[in-house]
């Protein structure tokens, strides 16, 4: 996707390569959080003007890795070297005069306060009695133009898209003269139009001698957009190569250890309609609605995708569904009978089903046990409660037939839920949520943060569900996940969603429009324009 | 013209009585712009007054009574820090524990001092701005320590909008993750936010002391700190917003004074409720204008320490 910046530079980036020390040097890094070890003596190079991709599944160490290097952990044992100086460990303050800036997953900037003030935190001596933000302001406006990362330096934080954000987090280490910039999931949150745009921009940093180490687990980035890349499998580099020399296949190899699950598609069928959404107006306490005027429709037998950028609505969609919000306007019809007053409990009782997004927030209580989370949404029901006394040992043993049939790894059904890890958690919330049977049910995220095998397995599941009738609402950031298990997407933009178009055959560009709002008119025949833009 | 000879005194004293609820509102202004929530003013207050009184009593000097003050606040503030930001322990709760140790450490310590004088500051008219028609009466024919807090909110708002160390304070209120990526200490600067607000606090306390009264009774802060915590939240973290609400609270308590002393029939326990009601009023209105997103985005949180 970002072809000619890559051609250009090809020839003269192998000359440098073989005549220069490397920028960056981590030796023998080892880093234990109690008996996990998550980093197990990583060795890795980075050569002047090279764009290295750092790749490895969830819980793989590449986060800490990185935070090693930033000063942010201390490493047990490990050196770092840049420019050929070893790095005092432990001290961001020491890798940011060494040159090292890091672009956190997690923006570390703080709302409240401009765009100014957040890239200058830290850059001016304690013994200046005033700040110079005229100077600054200069600085800064100079970077913009240069790297062509534009954002209004005093605007608030909180004011600005997250696409914005991240430009101003790069803008804050280029401000400190960053030689080395380290980008953790840079991606995870941008449209594609973005993503395409924050790699020519990084390609041009390249360009002008910069190096940079971007982390990531979309092999499509990689190949597209880095020189070389080291994958790293349990804490461990388990492969490295250039990029021109290896495949995605090969990589995607090496980060699971084995051959990707598959999941099995089954054709799609055309079922009846089951969950109609009709005009759903939600106001909420801001000028703009939070839903304005959503049209949706659901048929049985189907995944219907739901894509776009976070903030767009999609929390409100799920509470919606969830019955935790009560439209101002609209109507929702599920089974042919509309929703008077929509709560949780009435939303049970149509037979929607739940995953929610925050799964130790909302999904499920950490502290109560795997038997309690599995019991929450039956406990009332005359099998397992007779004049509201609980009948635990009914309960126990649905329990433990559900931790059987998921192939939820606890050791006893009696362990606080917190212990599982987030696989197994997503494990427990489809178990709970498949075995009442629902015949709509609404998934948020399904796969945030979870390894390539428990994401195969929840696609899967929804698959299967769906294939038994029920319709699935599938609220995701991935489009890839998407364009994988749905049938149909829809594309949701400050509270309302595009006409839907068949998963088979759209392509990515259209969608992305559509994400970025450029065709935001619900109302417009989008599956056409989606195709045109191609 | 009665009610120019009833307003001004009025306005004058709610000027006086407002100075303590300044220093101590812009004391926890100071501590909640770096993070930490402080619900231990009343205590430091208390403890500060006397560590004041007790100061000028035997040393006979005002000007080392009020530093006393100040220092005492900042003594007892670092308790606070210590258990908060050292130990993560809950906010709230030490804030709570820090009130009533506070006020029962000066009631025990106090009571060789009940009913005894003290030098303290007395009211003088200041330079040529005390001639200034009205504005000369209710501002300028004050004591030394309120002179002092007009001051402080100008270094206020200096210290967060013009030096670096303010920059670092507010970025370790709103995001202590995004201070510590700067290379900041994100725990050094949540001390210093809460030892300097401690500080101010206890000069609040000494002024109760040493200029509102120049005696020593139980219960001097009078529930002061506790408006001034609400204060911090009338002010949107502001310090001009907070000179305007200290004002309007000593307003109203010299107010329900000099109904008392007039002899309205109105009982003089509802009056002593007035700066209550008012506060709740005031917390009511703030919260109604949803500004909420003014608050320092970190306000309460701790800083869990890094592997």
């Amino acid at each position: 996707m970002t072809g000619p910046p890559r051609a250009m530079r090809g020839g003269p980036s192998c000359d440098r390569d073989s005549m220069t020390e490397p920028v960056l040097k981590l030796s023998g890094v080892t880093k234990a959080f109690g008996p996990v070890m998550a980093n197990e003596n990583v060795t890795l190079e980075l050569r002047p003007g090279e764009m290295l991709a750092l790749l490895g599944e969830n819980g793989a160490g590449k986060t800490t890795l990185m935070s090693i290097l930033f000063g942010h952990y201390v490493a047990d044992s490990g050196e770092v070297e840049v420019f050929g100086r070893a790095l005092p460990a432990g001290s961001p303050r020491a890798a940011l005069a060494a040159g090292v800036g890091m672009v956190h997953q997690h923006f570390t900037l703080a709302d409240n306060m401009t765009v100014l003030d957040n890239v200058m935190l830290g850059t001016e001596s304690l013994l200046s009695p005033t700040r110079d933000t005229g100077a600054a302001l200069t600085r800064l406006t100079g970077l913009m133009e240069r790297f062509g990362l534009r954002v209004n330096p005093r605007a608030m934080i909180r004011s600005l898209s997250v696409g914005e954000r991240q430009r101003v987090e790069i803008l804050k280490a280029l401000y400190r003269d960053a030689r080395i910039l380290i980008l953790d999931e840079p991606t995870a949150v941008l449209t594609p139009q973005e993503a395409q745009h924050l790699f020519a921009t990084l390609h041009q940093m390249v360009d002008q001698g910069l190096s940079v180490i971007f982390i990531t687990h979309k092999l499509r980035e990689v190949m597209a957009a880095s020189d070389r890349c080291v994958v790293l499998r349990h804490g461990r580099v388990v492969f490295e190569a250039a990029t021109a020399e290896t495949s995605a296949g090969e990589l995607a190899r090496a980060m699971v250890g084995s051959d990707i699950p598959r999941t099995s598609r089954p054709e799609p069928r055309q079922g009846k309609e089951i969950l109609y959404l009709d005009a759903i107006t939600v106001r909420g306490r801001g000028a703009t609605p939070l839903l304005d005027g959503l049209n949706l429709n659901l048929r049985s037998h189907e995944i219907l995708g739901i894509a776009g950028v976070s903030g767009n609505g999609q929390a409100q969609l799920a509470d919606l569904l969830s019955g935790l919000i009560v439209p101002d306007d609209g109507q929702m019809v599920i089974h042919g009978k509309r929703v008077h007053a929509p709560s949780p409990a009435a939303m049970l009782a149509h037979g929607v089903g739940r995953v929610p997004d925050d799964r130790t927030g909302t999904g499920l209580v950490a502290d109560m046990t795997v038997l309690e989370n599995l019991s929450t949404e039956v406990y009332r029901l005359p099998a397992f409660a007779r004049r509201g006394i609980m009948n635990f040992k009914a309960l126990a043993s649905r329990a433990r037939q559900l931790v059987q049939a998921f192939d939820i790894r606890c050791p006893s059904v009696d362990t606080p839920v917190r212990t599982l890890s987030g696989g197994n958690m997503q494990k427990l919330i489809l178990a709970r949520v498949l075995s009442g049977a629902p015949s709509v049910i609404l998934v948020n995220q399904p796969t945030w943060g979870l390894d390539v095998g428990a994401t195969a397995y929840v696609h899967q599941q929804l698959l299967d569900a769906a294939a038994r009738g029920a319709g699935v609402v599938l609220i995701s950031e991935d489009l890839d996940e998407l364009l994988q298990v749905a049938d149909r997407i829809q594309v949701m933009y400050q509270g309302s969603l595009s006409a839907p178009v068949p998963a088979a055959g759209v392509d990515r560009a259209g969608l992305g429009l559509l994400m970025s709002g450029s065709h935001a008119s619900p109302n417009a025949a989008t599956g056409t324009t989606a195709r045109s833009a191609a | 013209m009665l009610m120019w000879e009833f307003i001004i005194p009025l306005m004058a004293a709610a000027v006086q009585s407002g100075t303590p609820i300044l220093y101590a509102t812009l004391g926890e202004m100071m501590t909640e712009k770096g993070g930490v929530l402080n619900l231990g003013v009343e205590g430091i207050m208390a403890v500060a007054a006397l560590a004041a009184f007790v100061t000028s009593f035997a040393t006979g000097s005002p000007w080392l009574a009020f530093l006393a003050g100040g220092t005492a606040g900042l003594a007892f503030a670092s308790l606070h820090a210590f258990v908060c930001i050292t130990c993560l322990g809950n906010q709230v709760v030490s804030g709570l524990a820090l009130t009533i140790l506070g006020l029962g450490v000066s009631t025990f310590l106090g009571v060789p001092y009940v009913g005894l004088a003290a030098p303290g500051f007395d009211p003088f008219a200041f330079p040529l701005l005390s001639s200034i028609p009205v504005l000369g009466d209710i501002f300028f024919r004050q004591d030394m320590l309120v002179y002092i807090s007009f001051v402080i909110p100008f270094f206020f708002w200096f210290f967060f909008r013009r030096t670096s160390l303010g920059l670092h304070v507010a970025a370790t209120g709103e995001m202590p993750a995004a201070a510590a990526a700067a290379g900041l200490k994100p725990v050094a600067l949540r001390y210093f936010a809460v030892l300097t607000g401690g500080f101010l606090i206890g000069l609040g306390g000494a002024y109760l002391s040493l200029a509102y009264t120049h005696l020593w009774t139980n219960g001097l802060s009078g529930g002061r700190g506790w408006i001034a915590v609400a204060l911090v939240i009338f002010a949107f973290w502001r310090p001009g917003r907070a000179v305007i609400g200290a004002y309007l609270f000593g307003g109203v308590m010299a107010f329900q004074l000099r109904l008392q002393a007039m002899g309205t029939h109105i009982p003089s326990s509802l009056l002593l409720m007035l700066p209550y009601l008012l506060t709740i009023l005031v917390l009511i209105l703030s919260a109604w204008r949803g500004r909420r997103i003014d608050a320092p985005a970190a306000l309460g949180t701790n800083i869990e320490p890094e592997a």
